[in-house]
Parts: structure tokens; C-alpha cells; sequence
């Protein structure tokens, strides 16, 4: 990447204290986003993946968890030392998030306006006419149809698509340099996600923002994501461009995942499922977490933690079947086949 | 969408639901008077005995009753009650034949006086210390602020009166334990202090219920995905509390301030007794004593039209405050 780095998070650990003990939900994760740039988190529930980006905005709760390492550099700051004052002032302006259900993300006795302006009026120097003018910009940037009446009404007024608009409109509404989205388009209809993805990515286009994006929808990362990174029981497991994860993955969770992506073409075959359930985080395996759900577990994969393998610049896993000394697997058919496809992208051939 | 025509129907509809609540009001009074009226005349004892001295002659005893109406059947007696009500009579009290609306009024502003002290008193430090002990959960201050509202709900109004009189009136003699006013004295002064315990007595006692109603109602917003969403917004909690949070919290307590505007004019009974204060409480419990059905009538009917138009305040109140209901 040629871009520059706006964030970069090393060795970052969080834990949520409970009765039995703590739960490691993030265990270690190294990740950097660059300017203007896409990244896609996917991994199944309880992965850890909204609870980085949660860790990001310092948005978890102080009482109920906490960062036991690791630093999150953004700006200069490391914003997992930085103070609830310095956070305020970083929220909502340079990094914004969205969550997944537009329905309860909004207020709903509060009219649509005074739910933007109150974030314009936090950050920027605006008189309440200059604030009331941009909502309604705002509005009619992320597609909402008659934005002065609309902006008067409440959210009970909006279909959920409309209230993910709105929400999207908070957001960038001070420009922010990283919009963390997390599963934005989850609790939406088919349809309304594909728009949805549509204006994220025009409006990505017009402020240059980065996008953590946050989801456990393969279709949706193909769509969205520059790079993509693979999260399994609190640790990327893989991490490369969108067409190395799609074309060459090399983590068999992540083979996995991909072969239990419902396609087409599947008609009568039953869909592949990946067998087992995550580990128990509180008492997280000494090994790789990933060995007792996979087929092509090595011995050394219960005694110890793979490192990340370097696969190219841009791509990473870790798994130990990347060590030199590990034998020859073979991938399942799904894999080889899009490996295929992927030397013959390499190659600078067309592809379909 | 606020067109001429769609302003118009949201208005029809209100009015309709203040008629259709306001035409419920005469059968539902109905039913209220039959019951009370059954159950004064139930209660053991004798209206008459009020006027009876040792020496008095049986017959003058019968004429009395005679006079008053006593002697007839219960229903009959209800029908000439009821037949007073619909002419806007509200009859003459057994124990001092003065007109009961007459006596109503003239201790309505005491009465009013003192609990829309009370409840402004309650509402003023109730909210407040909701939201911060939400804000704080399963802190010590949340911990403290809990244990003084079981307290609250929990001491008996009457021995919570007496404790205050026996040490801030007996002991400290720093405050008047009875009354409105000294006798003789007619000043603003007077009457606060006068005021000062009655007022603090009805204001804990309300804390408790409307501190619970307002800490678990915060409770449950906070935990809202647009409080979060307020955070991501770089908002402060404080902020969110209060432009966000309270107003939400409120509707709720709507509905319980509408359900306490009986009593702000019924008055508090025991509260007015153990002070002697001289406001509708106060007359309504010396009139339970001497069984003096009219002015218990009327204070009944009185409460029942105030706990249904308390009730129809709430709803209004609820259309403004809660835009989806307002659609």
C-alpha cells in the first residue's frame, strides 16, 4: 500500500470481567488501516470483532472491561491511554461509528434535526442556523427525499433503510477520518443493503474516509473491502487483500468460511458448515484456538500458537500448515478451484 | 407531515377521546357513589349519637333521626342524596349543617397549597437523584440513595410525622408542630414555617416510588442503542442524561403524577391529621369519625373525578411529549 497508515493497533487485549472470570474477547490483535482504504472484519458471533471497534471509540465499558494491553495509535494519540475528555473530542469528529440497528440507534422523541445538529454543534463552531442548514445538506446527501420536511420528523417516520441514512448523515457529518461501520446493513432487507453499501462507498469516494467495516457476511466483503481480516476467537487468524482472502486463503477457518458461503450453483448439495463451536474464552486453549474445529490440525497446533505467516507483502495467516517444515495439505475443492482462479488473476489474465 | 387537513384529523381525534373520556365520567361517578354510599351506611355506628346526650328523651332521638333522614331505607336515603347531587347540591354536613361545598372550598388552598408544595418538593429531588443513581449503578451513592428510598416507601407516614415534630418542634423547638398559621399572625413566614414539616413528611414519602420509577426507568434507556450511538456521537453522558435520557424517562412518570392528582386536592389524610393542618384531608378523616356521610360523599366523588381527569391530563400530556403516540 502506498498509502499512508491513519491507524495502527498493536497487540491489542481486552477483557470483560465476569463472575467466573474474565473473558478474553480480544486477544493480541495487530491491525493498521490506511488512508481512504476499506478494511472488512468478518468473523462468526463472539469472534471479537465488534469488540475491537468498540475498543477503538473506548465505547466498552469501564466497569465491565478492560484494555489489558496493546495501544491504538491514531494521530499521534494512543487512544487506549487517552482520557474520556480527549475521547469525546476525537468521537463523532474524526472517528464515527454506525451500529447495526438503525431502529434503536436514534432517539425517539427527538426530531431527526435536533439528533444531527446536536453532533454538528459539539464539534464544529456553528450558530444553530448554520447547523440546521448543513442537517438538511446532510440529508440530502445520503439520499433522503424532501430533507427540509424530513428533517422536522421523527424516526418513527423512516422506514429502517431511511433511519440507517440518517444515521449514515450523523456520522460523516463532521467529516470524520475513520468511519467504523459495524454490521450496518445486517438488520436490513437484501435490497436496502445493496443500496446502503452503495452510498458508503460513493460517499467513502467524495471525503476520502477510511472504513472498518464490520460484518460477518462474506457477500457484503467482496462487495465493500480493499483488505479484508479474518477474526477467530479473538485473534486475526488471516489477513490480505480482498482477492488474496477470496482467492487464496491459506487459514483453514477462513477455508471454512468461504466454503460455507451459500452459492448458487449449490442447488441439492448440503452447505458446508463448519463443525464444532468456539472455544470457551475464559479459559482460552493453549494452542490454536481454531485446532479442535479443524480437519487439518498438526499436533504442534495444541501445544502452541501459530505466528503470522508472511504469505506476500500484503498477506499474513497464522497457521502452523505455513511452516516449511509442516506437511502437504490439500485445501478442499472449493479452495483449489478459486486458487485456480487466483494465478490466473495473478497472471494479469481476465477472469469471467 | 403537518398539512392543514392531517393537523385537522389529529385534532378530531384528540377532541373525540376528551369527550369520549368525559361522557365516562357520569356513570363511572354512578358506580363510585352506590359503592361508598353502601359502605358508609355499613360502618358500624350511629350518625345520630353525635347529637345525643345521656338525658335525652328517646322520641327527641327519633326526631332527630326523623329530620336528618335516617329513618328511611338505605336506597331511598340514596335517591334523596343523589336527587341533592344532580341539582348541584351537595348537601349540608351532619355536624354542623353547614353547605359541604362551602366547606370544601374553603379548605381547598390549604390543601392545594400544601401538596403542590410536596409534589414540586418530590419531583425536584426525586428525578435528579434518579438519574444520578443510574449514572452511578452499583456504586456506593447508588447503594445509599436505594437504601433511603426503602426507607422511604417503607416508614409509616404518620410515626415519620411524629419523629419530625418530636425533634425539630419538642426538642430543638425550632419549627410549630400544628396548624397553618400562629394565631393572630398573618405572614408568609408564618405559614412556611408552618409549612416545613407537613411538606418534608409528604416529600419523602413520595421520593421513594417516584426515585425507583425515574433510577429503573434510566436503567433501561441508558442501555439503549441510542445512548450508545450518542456516545459514538462524542456526546458526555451528562449531556445524553439530559437532553436525551430525561425526556424519555419522563413519560412514565407522566402517568404516575397523573394518577397523584387526587390526592393533591383529597390531601393527605394522615399527614393533615398528625399536623392539624386544615385542608380537605383533615376534614375528610373527622368526617369518616362522625360518620358525617355528605362531606364523605362529596370528597369521594371529588377524588374519583380527580383520579379520572388526572388520568385524561396523563394521556393528553403523553400525546405531546411522545411523538409516536402523536402520529
Amino acid at each position: 500500500m502506498t498509502h499512508s497508515k491513519i491507524l495502527e493497533i498493536e497487540d491489542l487485549t481486552v477483557s470483560f470481567h465476569t463472575r467466573v472470570g474474565d473473558i478474553q474477547a480480544v486477544r493480541g490483535v495487530d491491525l493498521e488501516l490506511y488512508k481512504g482504504e476499506t478494511l472488512a472484519i468478518v468473523g462468526e458471533s463472539g469472534s471479537g470483532k465488534s469488540v475491537t471497534a468498540k475498543a477503538i471509540m473506548r465505547l466498552l465499558s469501564k466497569k465491565q472491561s478492560s484494555i489489558k494491553q496493546g495501544s491504538i495509535l491514531f494521530d499521534g494519540i494512543d487512544l487506549s491511554h487517552a482520557s474520556e475528555g480527549q475521547m469525546m473530542n476525537i468521537r463523532g469528529k474524526d472517528i464515527a461509528m454506525i451500529f447495526q440497528d438503525p431502529m434503536t440507534s436514534l432517539n425517539p422523541t427527538l426530531t431527526i434535526e435536533r439528533q444531527i445538529i446536536e453532533t454538528l454543534r459539539m464539534h464544529q463552531k456553528l450558530t444553530k442556523h448554520e447547523a440546521q442548514k448543513k442537517a438538511v445538506e446532510l440529508l440530502e446527501m445520503v439520499g433522503i427525499p424532501q430533507p427540509e420536511i424530513r428533517n422536522k420528523q421523527y424516526p418513527h417516520q423512516f422506514s429502517g433503510g431511511m433511519r440507517q441514512r440518517v444515521v449514515i448523515a450523523i456520522a460523516i457529518a463532521c467529516n470524520p477520518k475513520i468511519l467504523i461501520a459495524d454490521e450496518p446493513t445486517t438488520a436490513l432487507d437484501v435490497t436496502i443493503q445493496a443500496k446502503i453499501l452503495e452510498l458508503l462507498k460513493d460517499l467513502q469516494k467524495k471525503m476520502d474516509t477510511s472504513i472498518i467495516f464490520i460484518t460477518h457476511d462474506l457477500g457484503v466483503v467482496a462487495n465493500m473491502a480493499n483488505r479484508v481480516a479474518v477474526m477467530y476467537a479473538g485473534k486475526i487468524v488471516e489477513i490480505g487483500t480482498v482477492d488474496e482472502i477470496f482467492y487464496n486463503p491459506k487459514h483453514p477457518y477462513t477455508w471454512g468460511l468461504i466454503c460455507s458461503m451459500p452459492t448458487l450453483d449449490l442447488k441439492d448439495k448440503e452447505l458446508y458448515t463448519i463443525p464444532g463451536s468456539p472455544p470457551d474464552l475464559i479459559h482460552p486453549p493453549k494452542g490454536d484456538a481454531f485446532a479442535p474445529r479443524n480437519p487439518y490440525a498438526l499436533s504442534i497446533d495444541t501445544l502452541e500458537q501459530p505466528p503470522m505467516f508472511r504469505i506476500s507483502d500484503t498477506h499474513y495467516a497464522a497457521t502452523w500448515l505455513l511452516d516449511p517444515k509442516a506437511p502437504k495439505v490439500s485445501p478442499p475443492d472449493e479452495i483449489l478451484r478459486r486458487q485456480q482462479i487466483f494465478e490466473r488473476l495473478e497472471a494479469g489474465e481476465v477472469v469471467q | 407531515m403537518a398539512t392543514p387537513s392531517l393537523l385537522f384529523w389529529r385534532e378530531l381525534r384528540l377532541s373525540r377521546m376528551i369527550l369520549r373520556r368525559m361522557l365516562q365520567i357520569v356513570p363511572l361517578l354512578f358506580v363510585i357513589s352506590v359503592i361508598s354510599f353502601a359502605l358508609v351506611k355499613l360502618s358500624p355506628g350511629d350518625p345520630v349519637k353525635m347529637f345525643v346526650t345521656p338525658n335525652m328523651h328517646p322520641e327527641d332521638v327519633e326526631r332527630i333521626r326523623r329530620s336528618l333522614g335516617l329513618n328511611l331505607p338505605i336506597y331511598e336515603q340514596y335517591f334523596r342524596w343523589l336527587g341533592q347531587i344532580v341539582h348541584g347540591n351537595l348537601g349540608y354536613s351532619l355536624q354542623n349543617s353547614q353547605p359541604v361545598l362551602g366547606q370544601i372550598l374553603q379548605r381547598l388552598p390549604a390543601t392545594i397549597g400544601l401538596m403542590g408544595t410536596a409534589l414540586a418538593a418530590t419531583l425536584i429531588i426525586a428525578i435528579p437523584l434518579g438519574l444520578v443513581a443510574a449514572k452511578y449503578e452499583n456504586t456506593w451513592i447508588d447503594r445509599l440513595l436505594n437504601m433511603i428510598s426503602y426507607i422511604s416507601i417503607s416508614i409509616p407516614v404518620f410515626w415519620f410525622g411524629i419523629l419530625l415534630i418530636e425533634f425539630f418542634s419538642v426538642k430543638l423547638n425550632w419549627l410549630p408542630s400544628l396548624g397553618m398559621q400562629t394565631i393572630g399572625e398573618n405572614s408568609f413566614v408564618d405559614l412556611a414555617q408552618h409549612a416545613i414539616l407537613p411538606v418534608t413528611t409528604l416529600t419523602f414519602q413520595g421520593c421513594g416510588a417516584y426515585y425507583r420509577y425515574v433510577r429503573s426507568n434510566t436503567l433501561s434507556e441508558i442501555r439503549k442503542s441510542y445512548v450508545e450511538f450518542g456516545h459514538a456521537k462524542g456526546l458526555s453522558i451528562w449531556k445524553l442524561l439530559w437532553s436525551h435520557i430525561l425526556k424519555n424517562v419522563m413519560l412514565p412518570v407522566i402517568t404516575l403524577l397523573g394518577m397523584s392528582l387526587p390526592t393533591l386536592i383529597s390531601g393527605a389524610y394522615i399527614t393533615e391529621s398528625v399536623f392539624s393542618w386544615p385542608g380537605l384531608g383533615l376534614l375528610s378523616v373527622d368526617a369518616i369519625f362522625s360518620l358525617d356521610y355528605p362531606i364523605i360523599m362529596a370528597m369521594t366523588l371529588f377524588s374519583g373525578l380527580m383520579l379520572i381527569l388526572g388520568n385524561l391530563f396523563a394521556d393528553m400530556t403523553y400525546q405531546f411529549v411522545d411523538p409516536r403516540i402523536r402520529k
